[in-house]
């Protein structure tokens, strides 16, 4: 009985989620006219739009972009969060809890704050409108963020195991290599998607230091689809249906990771 | 395996927030000892052993290991093995290459790991238990991967910081059998942490008990249940614990506040006397009885007497050999001036 009305409520929730994204997928496929007036279940299929995204605007080059800038955001800000959040969550060390907390206050700002100041900046580096100019601000948000999830994280880790292999034998450098790690690949897989995802939807900064559609990124390049006299949500759609794609890609494989990870680190030894 | 003596000299430790865990502590384990560390939690037993294996560094004395100082050397040029409580297993590792992990960190020969990593294996009983996860073992199977991990590296010395406490009672003795095994065959230094004042006894050497940072006691296992030098020390080592009276209470020519200390084997329960007392509770122990009495006397002090038979009346008298009682002054200390005892318990 209980069980039963478990399903339904689960099912109705799973539908109230999905709903929107198929809405999203069928509405990107109908033909034109009737995008906003799509059956429940469409009869008319039409792939237009897409066709018209890579063909006429050539949606191949902000996917491009928005990939250099959040792959290489994160794979320069994972390590260094790393380092930095092992030294936080191990080594005894006063004004850890300000810095900390500093790290967090840095990651709160309002980005609308300080565009102005970083444009300048940026500008006065000739790094506008470059993949630099881009990576640089977005490390600013997210290497605080993962600072702040990986030393959570590494603070779980049983210290024991550390000092298990610095008796053994192994540097504190070597330990972390060994042993924390391959335990923390959970962890730090969590952190670089999430930074990636956040490189991914970044939208004001990305609208503020590009200055052409050749270094534009997926969400500035989707909001300058809009002309003066019309929104082509047909293309929109499409936009948003492609976009979301490397995001599910990158949930799905990685998620594998973090279930794998999570069992090899179930026992505590 | 050559083996080698550890020398602590006014080794103490006083953490950042000002917290003691371990005063100035002299002592000294020779080459070859079993020594064991006991007391109650937060004593500073653990926190010696660390400061011993390196993954603490003392805020004052000299800790020596084979005649070298390796007061600030760290942990990994120590080469001591270590057994954690928890046991500390890499969980990402097979038990093989949990084994090995210190041989190939120091950068032994492949074939020389296997052929030690065998041997280890096989003496311990864990052959069959190689390829294993440490999440795929029982408690005991873990215990044993923590000792063979230690083993295996041919340590200068062992360290064991209370590595029995997580198992059974029925595999504790067994493990604890094992390790006096273990120590008799490598013939090795050995120090081991405990809570446990029965695992020190059965186990040790020599025993150390500590008390809020300090030793109060260093001495054979034997010598500290017959002669504790103190009334700390009589009450935490022996099972159940030591009684202590008012000396006064017994008609002692001693000075006030000193206090007599019986083991509860030692009271003589008997039908008639000059010390009645009334008897609260008993519990049966299979080979004898644990009788919880209370005095008739002023302040009524309890204590506890162990019978081979469950007394019938409500009503016994006591009687306590003299030569079985241990007087302490007023502060706690052993009265050990001869004259002192002598006019005390005649």
């Amino acid at each position: 009985m209980t069980r039963t009305a478990g399903v339904i409520a689960g099912g109705l929730l799973l539908a109230a989620l999905l709903y929107p994204i198929y809405r999203m997928i069928a509405a990107s496929m109908a033909p034109d006219p009737s995008v906003f007036a799509v059956p429940l279940l469409p009869t008319a299929f039409s792939f237009e739009h897409y066709r018209a995204l890579f063909d006429e605007r050539d949606f191949l080059v902000p996917i491009r972009n928005s990939l250099i800038v959040a792959a290489a955001t994160t794979a320069l800000a994972i390590p260094v969060a790393g380092a930095c959040a092992y030294a936080l969550a191990r080594l005894r060390m006063r004004g850890r809890g300000l810095i900390l907390s500093m790290i967090l206050a840095v990651s709160m700002f309002p980005q609308i704050s300080i565009v102005g100041p970083l444009y300048l900046l940026l500008r006065e580096l000739h790094l506008l409108n470059t993949y630099p100019g881009l990576v640089l601000p977005y490390l600013t948000f997210s290497t605080p963020l993962a600072v702040w999830l990986l030393t959570a994280f590494f603070r779980q880790l049983p210290r024991d195991l550390e000092e298990a292999a610095m008796i053994d034998g192994a540097s504190r450098l070597r330990a972390a290599w060994d042993v924390v790690l391959p335990l923390a690949a959970p962890g730090i897989a969590s952190a670089a998607i999430l930074t990636f995802l956040y490189c991914w939807n970044e939208f004001l900064f990305a609208l503020s230091f590009t200055l052409g559609p050749e270094r534009y990124t997926v969400p500035v390049s989707i909001m300058l689809f809009r002309s003066r006299y019309q929104i082509p949500w047909g293309e929109v759609l499409a936009a948003t249906v492609v976009a979301s794609i490397p995001v599910v890609i990158l949930v799905l494989t990685c998620q594998r990771r973090i279930v794998a990870g999570l069992s090899a680190g179930a026992s505590k030894g | 395996m050559q083996s080698v003596g550890i020398q602590l000299e006014g080794v103490s430790k006083t953490y950042p927030n000002g917290h003691v865990a371990v005063r100035p502590i002299d002592l000294t384990a020779a080459p070859g000892e079993f020594l064991v560390l006991v007391g109650p939690s937060g004593c500073g037993k653990s926190t010696l052993l660390r400061l011993i294996a390196g993954l603490e560094t003392p805020s004052s004395g000299r800790i020596v290991i084979g005649g070298v100082d390796v007061t600030t050397a760290p942990a990994q040029e120590r080469d001591l093995a270590m057994v954690f409580q928890s046991y500390a297993l890499y969980p990402h590792m097979t038990v093989r290459d949990n084994l090995a992990y210190g041989l190939k960190v120091r950068g032994v020969s492949h074939s020389v790991t296997r052929e030690r990593v065998a041997r280890v294996a096989d003496a311990l009983g864990i052959t069959t238990m190689l390829d294993r996860r440490p999440a795929q073992l029982s408690g005991g199977e873990r215990q044993r991967v923590a000792l063979g991990r230690a083993m295996v590296r041919e340590p200068k010395a062992f360290l064991f910081d209370e590595p029995l406490s997580n198992l059974d009672p029925s595999l504790r003795a067994h493990a604890r059998a094992e390790l006096r095994h273990l120590h008799q065959r490598l013939g090795a230094t050995m120090i081991h942490v405990t809570h446990d004042q029965e695992e020190a006894m059965t186990l040790s050497g020599r025993i150390a008990v500590m008390r809020e940072g300090r030793v109060e006691q260093v001495a054979a296992p034997l010598e500290i249940y017959n002669t504790p030098v103190n009334t700390f020390v009589a009450q935490f080592m022996g099972a159940p614990s030591m009684n202590l009276l008012p000396a006064r209470l017994l008609g002692l020519n001693a000075p006030e506040g000193s206090l007599v200390g019986i083991r509860p084997h030692d009271v003589l329960l008997e039908s008639s006397g000059a010390i009645e007392a009334a008897v609260e509770m008993v519990e049966p122990r299979g080979h004898d009885y644990l009788v919880h009495l209370r005095l008739v006397a002023p302040n009524a002090p309890s204590l506890v007497a162990s019978a081979p038979a469950a007394p019938i009346e409500r009503r016994v008298f006591l009687q306590f050999p003299r030569e079985r009682l241990h007087l302490f002054a007023p502060d706690g200390r052993r009265v050990i001036e001869d004259h002192l005892r002598r006019n005390a318990l005649q």
